[in-house]
């Protein structure tokens, strides 16, 4: 028993620090108030990847936030966040309390992010000082957390999917208008396939971006991917159709090329703008086509197509898409966030961000500007008003993007590999996504 | 532990060395009796390291351990102490591999498995065949080294996302060789998603670990008296028999350390597959660091992650234990 002593010191030790690091994960996150004023000259800001890359973000935000610091002597430290690891750095700061003032977020995960408790609610008292909702597009609101709660964020950039098609290819093709339905899309697409070239690109190694497709053509199925409770119902057979669609742009009809199977990093739009694929889907794709070095001259811009002309959930051409922005809830500066939204959301910065981004603003005031009477912007922006829908508004939504868009992504593999891509297979791959949600 | 016991505690005659100078030198009082005093002294010297250790590894691994217990859903990470306790819920389900959510951990368990002993082995062979054709010094022998060394010395995320562009169907580098310009295969495979990603996963591995490998056998090599294999040759052993009587038996030790430092850290590789593949694996290289990252971070379920991670925890603790069990007792014998 020599070492008795000593070894009790060690325990001690070891029990003593123990307590300490638990108790302080315990602490860090207990500030149930709505933020404080401690700081009230500084916010940090978290931004989403819009522009071309996170320099390119720098550059077309850090002159509005100088705008801002000057008007009310408040300095904004910003970092730009890549897309991939944005939502991870949220659930790391809303777990230890320790995160920005002010965020953006995909408005996809608004319900799911606003079911932590993370962000501040919109109430009246707080809308009021931005100029209330009415300042802002019904759809771009309807986007913001669920329907019976107060919104966990504002609209700040509205986005829509849109049909992108290479005007010269589809000439020499001899296709006089873009497809209206998804039967023109395939024959088209099949017209234009051939010779190292194909009708249309997608990306399929991108969950996020799968999930996207599989709940717009789930609509225009008929499907929803939760029922009116918020369970999920990922292998209805509207839902079977609508993936089984998607992924038959590469598997039956082949008109995408086997590789997208892999593509995760935007190669979609570089195939397109550099005349390897006719037609891309995405989302107000202006500024990355550009980059890529083709003019705009060079492309049209198209609503998606639908099943059958008709209108109605079955009409749906693309969901509610965008980025909304969100107070943190432990912000040391509420004041001063709550300025900065206001000042973010203000008609002149919503006509300029917008503007450099492509995107089209949420803020009804900021849309009449020439910037936005782009033969593109003009179209989503009409997608957006008639015949978008949001995605489910419902906690587990963040779970659907991940596991149908990764479902989606095993099949596009399986395609790509030679594969047959069946009705079965792909309700036993949804199936499977399904099951993990319950426990 | 051995090396830990204090000395000066199991000798009784020091203690008695002041008294017997006499009684005329007056006592100091003192807070602390003399043993532990001594005893005490190696253990505050080891002290901040030791906090440190606690604070970095082991309260992480307790909170962890908490945590697996709790249901730990999007609705309480913000306040985890109203996160309610579940007993062993997360684990039932983790272990059910009638479930699916056991049955894909068992077969990303089994994938991680097959994929640590491909790519340990390979990774010693190499380093191993490399460090004995190094041990002759011929012309280059330095640039060689240095060069083999490369995959160590660059950072793993330049080093991987170099593989992934290598790796793409369309126009990466791989696909060129092998298709376009060798003519291996009918079509282009696909590296980085299907069954080849395995394959494609094992191989960048087996880059990154196995100049480790060469160089630790490099050194333990040097060690090898040169006269053993001077007296081999005198009675006539060839280089076969040398490498089998000499080389290997004297590198025991070292492959010991080195085969269990190699099976932790590809068995818990995290940063390999998550660059290559991003955050959905495909099912072929659903390696387990990714998966329990995708049960907690993807899934907002930290407490069904954590279960998972201290299964796998409770795992590498047994192989270990088992493996310095078996190997020491073979050490002891010699």
């Amino acid at each position: 028993m020599r070492r008795s002593p000593a070894r009790t010191a060690v325990t001690v030790t070891l029990a003593a620090a123990l307590t300490a690091v638990t108790a302080a994960c315990g602490g860090g996150s207990s500030t149930d108030g709505e933020g404080s004023n401690d700081k009230p000259k500084e916010l940090t800001y978290w931004a989403s990847n819009q522009g071309t890359s996170i320099a390119d973000d720098k550059q077309k935000l850090t002159p509005e936030l100088k705008r801002f610091e000057k008007k009310t002597g408040i300095k904004v430290k910003l970092e730009v966040i890549p897309w991939d690891s944005l939502l991870d750095r949220i659930l790391a700061a809303t777990s230890s309390g320790q995160g920005p003032d002010v965020l953006n977020i995909g408005n996809t995960w608004s319900s799911s992010l606003q079911a932590t408790g993370a962000l501040l609610p919109w109430d009246d008292e707080h809308m009021a000082k931005i100029g209330g909702a009415k300042r802002f597009t019904p759809s771009a609101l309807a986007a913001t957390g669920a329907r019976d709660k107060d919104p966990a964020a504002v609209p700040i950039y509205s986005l829509a999917y849109g049909l992108y098609y290479n005007k010269k290819m589809f000439k020499d093709a001899g296709i006089d208008e873009p497809p209206a339905t998804w039967d023109e899309l395939v024959k088209d697409g099949k017209k234009l396939t051939g010779g190292g070239k194909y009708g249309i690109a997608v990306e399929g190694g991108d969950p996020v971006e799968n999930s996207h497709h599989a709940f717009i053509l789930g609509k225009q199925h008929g499907a929803d991917f939760f029922d009116a409770s918020g369970k999920p119902d990922f292998d209805s057979p509207g839902a079977v159709k609508a993936v089984k669609q998607y992924v038959d742009l590469l598997a039956g009809n082949k008109i995408a090329a086997p590789g997208n199977a892999e593509y995760a990093k935007r190669e979609t739009i570089r195939d397109f703008a550099t005349g390897k694929a006719a037609m891309l889907l995405w989302q107000a794709a202006a500024t990355s086509i550009k980059s890529n070095g083709m003019k705009q001259s060079e492309y049209g811009v198209a609503p998606l197509p639908v099943q059958a002309p008709g209108s109605g959930e079955k009409g749906t051409r693309s969901m509610v898409a965008g980025i909304n922005m969100a107070v943190f809830k432990n912000t040391d500066n509420i004041d001063g966030a709550m300025e900065f939204v206001k000042f973010m959301t203000s008609d002149e910065e919503q006509r300029t961000l917008n503007a450099a981004y492509g995107s089209i603003p949420p803020v009804k005031a900021a849309q009449n500007d020439e910037a936005f009477d782009t033969a593109d912007l003009k179209v989503l922006r009409e997608v957006l008003t008639t015949s978008s829908a949001p995605l489910p508004q419902v906690p587990d939504e963040s779970k659907f993007e991940t596991l149908v868009g990764t479902a989606t992504k095993e099949l596009f593999a399986d395609a790509a590999a030679g594969r047959k891509v069946t009705t079965d297979s792909v309700q036993k791959e949804l199936s499977a996504a399904q099951q993990q949600m319950r426990k | 532990m051995t090396t830990l016991s204090p000395p000066g505690t199991s000798r009784p005659a020091d203690a008695k060395g002041p008294a017997g100078d006499g009684p005329e030198r007056p006592r100091r009082r003192r807070i602390l009796p003399d043993r532990l005093r001594r005893a005490g002294l190696p253990y505050l010297l080891l002290l901040p390291a030791l906090i440190l250790e606690v604070l970095i590894h082991l309260a992480p691994m307790a909170v962890g351990v908490v945590m697996s217990f709790k249901e730990l859903t999007q609705q309480y990470i913000r306040n985890w102490d109203q996160a309610p306790w579940i007993g062993a819920g997360n684990f039932r389900i983790a272990v059910d591999v009638n479930a699916p959510v056991g049955e894909a951990l068992l077969h990303s368990f089994l994938i991680t498995c097959a994929f640590t002993v491909l790519a340990v082995s390979l990774a010693w062979l190499l380093g191993v065949t490399a460090a004995i054709l190094m041990q002759e010094s011929f012309r280059g022998r330095g640039l060689l080294r240095a060069l083999f060394l490369t995959p160590y010395a660059l950072p793993v995320y330049t080093a991987v996302i170099t593989w992934s562009f290598l790796l793409q169907r369309d126009g990466g580098m791989v696909n060129h060789v092998i298709h376009d310009q060798l003519g291996l295969t009918d079509s282009e495979p696909f590296w980085l998603i299907g069954d080849n990603s395995f394959i494609a996963l094992v191989v960048v591995s087996v880059w990154r670990t196995w100049p480790f490998a060469f160089l630790i056998l490099m050194a333990a090599l040097q060690n090898i008296p040169r006269e053993l294999y001077e007296a081999a040759q005198v009675d006539g052993a060839g280089i076969r028999q040398q490498i089998r009587r000499i080389t290997l038996p004297s590198l025991r030790p070292v492959n010991q350390v080195l085969v269990l430092v190699l099976f932790l850290w590809t068995f818990n590789d995290f940063n390999v597959p998550y660059i290559l593949f991003g955050k959905s694996a495909p099912e072929a290289a659903d390696l387990i660091s990714i998966h329990i990252y995708q049960s907690s971070f993807v899934t907002w379920d930290f407490g069904s992650g954590s279960a998972m991670s201290v299964l796998l925890l409770v795992f590498l603790l047994v192989v270990t234990c088992g493996y310095l069990l078996a190997t020491g007792r073979g050490r002891k014998s010699r």
